[in-house]
């Protein structure tokens, strides 16, 4: 294997883990709601820039960290409860409008109150590279798949195991069911942007340290974690992981092999792809309803 | 237990319900008989709470739920078995069933499913399966299954029999009578008027959002204006 395989192969599960992350955030709300929320490229930026943020005040990193995230899952809400909620009952695509109104504020608020210069958040444990085959692998990488991982273990452990993630995919499955049997369904709108917030800001917070932050960074990650949503199927949750590291590698590998100029092509063309030849996406399967 | 007063709604402009008095008393099994489009599943989604009332009231054990979201009446022991058994389809048959509990405290949980499993030994069967591929039948017992784990008061019945065999339609018939027997109180919608009117205390009849008859279950089955328009005698 050559060295530098192996350096496109860290950067490609590097991206891969952050959109993986972003396709998460994206499912939860799709799930929820039907509403493809074209705000999570916010959360992402928010997670970032409130850190840097936060820094800027003087508290220490983890701290800043978990507030930035705590922030974000609480502007999540905020959105739903101020811009979702009155809405109910308006069809989905007038509610994806409203996501991408509520995209431009958040980005013109940030960049009002920040400016327009990038930032730059410390790794969290030091910038020595590991040489790994010849490549060079930072800490940081480490952190954004450790963290990964985490995450999607406990969103599976979360949506398998406990009765408020079972209440979850039953209120996306049937809503009027949901409704029927108890689960306050508002409730559950308000708790999935809570968690999509949370989730963006993770993804913006782990990534910031590699790739820099500004108030602008949202579009493409946003994007680009939708590109990985509806790659692995638009809802479906191993699917958005196995989504986000295809794209991340395919990237990854576009940028060194051919040239780094088509690197983001590459997500618009995968997407094309699925959308002619596997409509349901990578993890697409026949429903399996009688009715 | 239930009183139902001028109670209106409407979908859109078109109204379905035109000032509606239903009353059901603690134990009775009511049952609710007209033709299509006369507003029978109206009145119960506005009974649960998924569909807004615009005029009149619905009173539960003495409190105005008019306007209460639709948990909670659940809370306070008003399910409803929805038309067309809506289960969650991916979801396994347990996770259904513990679904339909969600009100309740987590220790109750296992003695219940115990028991909706003795009632319906064909779910036991098929406990871990997606709820999706179980029969018509079978999908309908589920989503009754799932109404009495949450230890209904008043159970909202629309449609149970609809689209089932006959022999199955019995067996619903007969698990509605046993729940009557155990002491809840029903609340009936169906189509098939005859089965329902037969097993009811009471009933009402629906004609365009309006209660055209109310009786007593024999004597509606006796009432020749009935028979003519509804049960087809």
């Amino acid at each position: 294997m050559s060295s530098q395989f192996v350096q496109f192969l860290i950067a490609g599960i590097n991206a891969g883990a952050i959109y993986a992350l972003i396709a998460l955030g994206f499912a939860i709300i799709y799930n929820a709601s039907h509403v493809i929320n074209f705000a999570q490229g916010e959360f992402v930026m928010l997670g970032g820039m409130m850190t840097v943020f936060l820094l800027a005040l003087g508290m220490p990193l983890p701290i800043a960290v978990l507030l930035a995230i705590a922030a974000t899952a609480v502007a999540g809400m905020v959105l739903e409860k101020l811009a979702i909620e009155p809405a109910r009952g308006a069809s989905v695509v007038t509610l994806i409008i409203i996501t991408i109104g509520a995209s431009i504020l958040l980005r013109g608020l940030v960049q009002v109150a920040m400016g327009r210069n990038f930032h730059r958040v410390p790794p969290f444990t030091g910038d020595d590279p590991i040489p790994v085959l010849g490549a060079a692998l930072l800490p940081q990488n480490l952190w954004v798949c450790g963290v990964t991982v985490l995450a999607v273990l406990a969103l599976r452990w979360f949506f398998t195991r406990t009765m408020w993630g079972k209440a979850i995919l039953a209120t996306s499955h049937n809503r009027l069911a949901a409704e029927l049997v108890g689960i306050n369904v508002r409730l559950v709108m308000l708790v999935s942007f809570g968690l999509s917030g949370a989730l963006g800001a993770l993804a913006g917070v782990l990534i910031a340290p590699i790739t820099l932050t500004h108030a602008n960074v949202g579009i493409m990650l946003g994007l680009k974690g939708f590109c990985a949503a509806i790659l692995g199927g638009l809802g479906n949750f191993p699917g958005a992981v196995a989504g986000g590291l295809v794209l991340g590698l395919a990237e990854a590998m576009a940028a060194g092999y051919l040239s780094s100029q088509y690197k983001d092509a590459v997500a618009f063309v995968l997407i094309l792809a699925v959308l002619f030849f596997l409509p349901g996406g990578l993890m697409g399967r026949g429903s399996t309803e009688r009715v | 237990m239930l009183e139902v007063a001028g109670l209106t709604s409407h979908y859109g402009r078109i109204q379905a319900l035109q000032g509606i008095d239903v009353r059901v008393g603690e134990g009775e099994l009511v049952a609710i008989v007209g033709a299509n489009g006369a507003g029978k599943t109206t009145l119960l989604r506005t009974i649960s709470g998924v569909q807004a009332a615009s005029a009149g009231s619905v009173r539960f054990a003495g409190q105005d739920i008019t306007h209460m979201p639709p948990h909670g009446r659940v809370r306070l022991g008003i399910c409803q078995v929805p038309e067309g058994r809506q289960v969650f389809g991916p979801l396994a048959v347990e996770d259904n069933l513990k679904l339909g509990a969600f009100t309740r405290p987590g220790h109750e949980i296992e003695a219940q499913l115990a028991g909706i499993y003795r009632l319906f030994p064909g779910l036991g069967d098929k406990r871990a399966e997606p709820a999706g591929t179980l029969s018509g039948g079978q999908q309908q017992m589920l989503s009754i299954g799932r109404a009495i784990m949450a230890r209904p008061k008043l159970l909202l019945l629309d449609e149970p029999s609809m689209g089932l065999a006959p022999l199955l339609v019995e067996e619903i018939f007969r698990t509605i009578v046993a729940l009557k027997a155990e002491g809840t109180t029903i609340l009936l919608v169906e189509q098939n008027a005859h089965a329902a009117l037969a097993i009811a205390d009471r009933g009402y009849v629906l004609e365009t959002g309006r209660v055209s008859f109310e009786d007593t279950g024999a004597a509606l089955l006796g009432n020749d204006r009935v028979r003519a328009a509804y049960l087809g005698l």
